[in-house]
């Protein structure tokens, strides 16, 4: 656990001491509070009783944000210490290839929650604007966290995933955005098309990120779709794991 | 050509008191207080269509200094991972304090003190904070760690620039920083892979001054291929080349051994005729060759046969005609040399 915890410390320190942390903190702050000015005119024009979150969550920056950012984010976790070296001092200490791993992912994920962070002040900051306490109820805004987070580290896991597979963060991050938008887009919207069979449709329905999200930003906290993140996480986590591992059979 | 048996020389270091032991000791600490620091045996490391580490074996005894020479390529880096159980070998075995580097690379590794080529290091981290992370992943606790890392840092003279950005220090002193990091656990044995490389003179030398005092507690095992380096610090060398040990043996022996053929020149006022003459016919001379120098002066070169040592007998015989010398010298192999003849295959080796 000692181990463990100075890794973490080590990874969330390395995204404050370059430019990187900041840089995708603003831009986070930047695309959210677009978001927000959004959703204020909207509020503004028709008054209704759809919670704030799930409002914001309707003006497609939250897709913007989670899909831009973690590439960023996951991008340099191992392909970066591939490529000056520093991985090889760090795989010849006493550490665990699953401390190594579940660090790299508990520190992106961490870094990924405080760039969201902001988005809670806000959404306090309106409520005490508007005067409308019915829009902003805690327990809606903690479902929309929750979702939050839990998309988070699916999208942290697969771009840990990307970054152990090169030495370039250049191309982990292409890789971790191809991932993404992949699975975000076979989700979407896919009775749309037409093209599909018939039994592919509910498949996909279980796959797609933006319903799941949707229930989130709603206030919903359910069940299966914990359950989906949680063991795509863990499939990506232990692809990495194994990618790790892949340097002892060479 | 392969020379692997002269290659281990093993050193038991002191006989631990078994009684002070007593009933405590298990199996393997017994197991690592006799064996030695490294065995290797016949290593092997394949990648495709290439050999970098082909067969080789030694064995490095507790409290040596040990340099591993050879050009670029010539498998050391790949060995030394292979040591510090970074990379598995393709085949053989490798024990470090009688762990065996695969199957128990924890172990190993909490007695490493490795720096890997090019010293990597996280250079946005400040001195004593990247150190204090590195002694804990070596598993140090909290009050350890700090003590280590004052320590280390008193011992490599990095306390002036402790809350330094190592991104901002110059190679002299990042070198410093990776020696550091490679103590600061107290490993029984220290593995630096090209730790004066890139450095200005300078620089070389306080590292190797450190690597010196470092000798005096620790088994350390470096690689380079500058031979001044191995000649100044180790007290044995394994020269490798294509993935296989050319030679093994102390500094100094291998000096020795392969400088017999050493010429001895002489500057001596005198015809050259009479020189050529009074040399040529000596049964320990092989062939002698007279250049005139400045003056009456002539440089004479005496090749002798079978290595014979012939300074006294050029002397005598230079003393029995009266004339006057002025220098006598006997050409001595440097390591470079040797290392030069080796890898050329060249070398007559017996």
């Amino acid at each position: 656990m000692r181990v463990f915890m100075a890794l973490v410390r080590r990874e969330l320190g390395a995204y404050f001491n370059s430019l990187t942390g900041y840089v995708v903190i603003a831009a986070v702050l930047l695309l959210t509070g677009f978001g927000l000015l959004d959703l204020v005119e909207r509020i503004r024009d028709q008054p209704n009783d759809v919670p704030v979150t799930e409002l914001f969550y309707q003006t497609a920056y939250f897709w913007l944000v989670v899909l831009l950012s973690s590439p960023v984010i996951t991008m340099r976790s191992f392909a970066a210490e591939k490529a000056s070296g520093t991985y090889e001092a760090l795989m010849t200490t006493p550490v665990g290839d699953w401390q190594v791993v579940l660090a790299k992912f508990a520190g992106s994920l961490g870094f990924y929650l405080l760039a969201w962070l902001p988005l809670a002040g806000t959404l306090f900051a309106l409520r005490q604007i508007t005067g409308e306490a019915a829009l902003f109820e805690p327990r809606v805004i903690a479902a929309t966290f929750t979702g939050i987070a839990l998309v988070g580290s699916l999208f942290m896991s697969m771009g840990c995933f990307a970054s152990a597979l090169t030495r370039s963060d250049i191309i982990a991050a292409m890789l971790s955005f191809l991932f993404g938008i992949g699975l975000w887009m076979l989700g979407y919207r896919p009775d749309a098309s037409g093209l599909l069979p018939m039994w592919a449709l509910p498949v996909l329905e279980h796959l797609s990120m933006t319903r799941h999200m949707e229930d989130f930003a709603r206030g919903l906290v359910v069940g299966r779709h914990v359950v989906f993140y949680v063991s795509t996480t863990w499939l990506f986590l232990f692809l990495t794991h194994r990618v790790v591992q892949t340097r002892r059979w060479k | 050509m392969r020379d692997e048996s002269r290659a281990s020389g093993v050193e038991e270091g002191g006989n631990p008191d078994w009684d002070k032991l007593g009933g405590l000791a298990t199996v393997s600490a017994r197991m690592q207080l006799t064996s030695p620091m490294i065995e290797v045996h016949d290593l092997t490391k394949r990648y495709p269509g290439r050999t970098a580490v082909d067969g080789i074996s030694f064995t490095i005894g507790r409290g040596e200094v040990v340099g591993f020479l050879g050009p670029n390529g010539a498998g050391k880096s790949t060995t030394l991972r292979i040591l510090s159980s970074f990379l598995p070998a393709t085949s053989g075995t490798a024990r470090v304090a009688g762990f065996d580097v695969f199957r128990e690379p924890d172990e190993v590794r909490r007695r490493i003190g490795y720096m890997p080529e090019n010293n990597p290091l996280h250079l946005d981290m400040r001195v004593r904070e990247y150190l204090k992370f590195r002694a804990r992943l070596k598993g140090l606790g909290w009050r350890r760690s700090r003590e280590r890392v004052d320590a280390v840092l008193e011992q490599c003279g990095l306390v002036d620039v402790s809350s330094r950005i190592i991104g901002q220090l110059s190679k002299g002193y990042r070198q410093r920083v990776g020696l550091a990091d490679a103590l600061v656990h107290e490993p029984d044995l220290i593995i630096l892979d090209e730790p004066t490389i890139g450095l200005d003179p300078h620089q070389i030398r306080s590292v190797r001054a450190l690597v010196k005092e470092l000798a005096q507690r620790h088994t350390v095992l470096l690689s380079t291929h500058i031979l001044s380096e191995v000649e100044m610090t180790c007290s044995r060398v394994l020269i490798l080349h294509r993935g296989r040990i050319l030679a093994a043996d102390r500094t100094q022996d291998l000096e020795r051994r392969l400088s017999l053929d050493g010429q001895v020149i002489a500057e001596v006022a005198a015809p050259a005729a009479a020189l050529r003459e009074v040399f040529r016919d000596l049964p320990e001379v092989e062939s002698v060759e007279v250049q005139p120098m400045d003056g009456n002066y002539q440089r004479l070169s005496v090749q002798p046969r079978n290595g014979a040592d012939v300074r006294e007998l050029v002397y005598g015989e230079i003393r029995a005609q009266g004339w006057t010398m002025r220098e006598l010298t006997r050409s001595r192999h440097t390591l470079e040399d040797i290392f030069i003849h080796l890898t050329r295959g060249k070398v007559r080796e017996d």
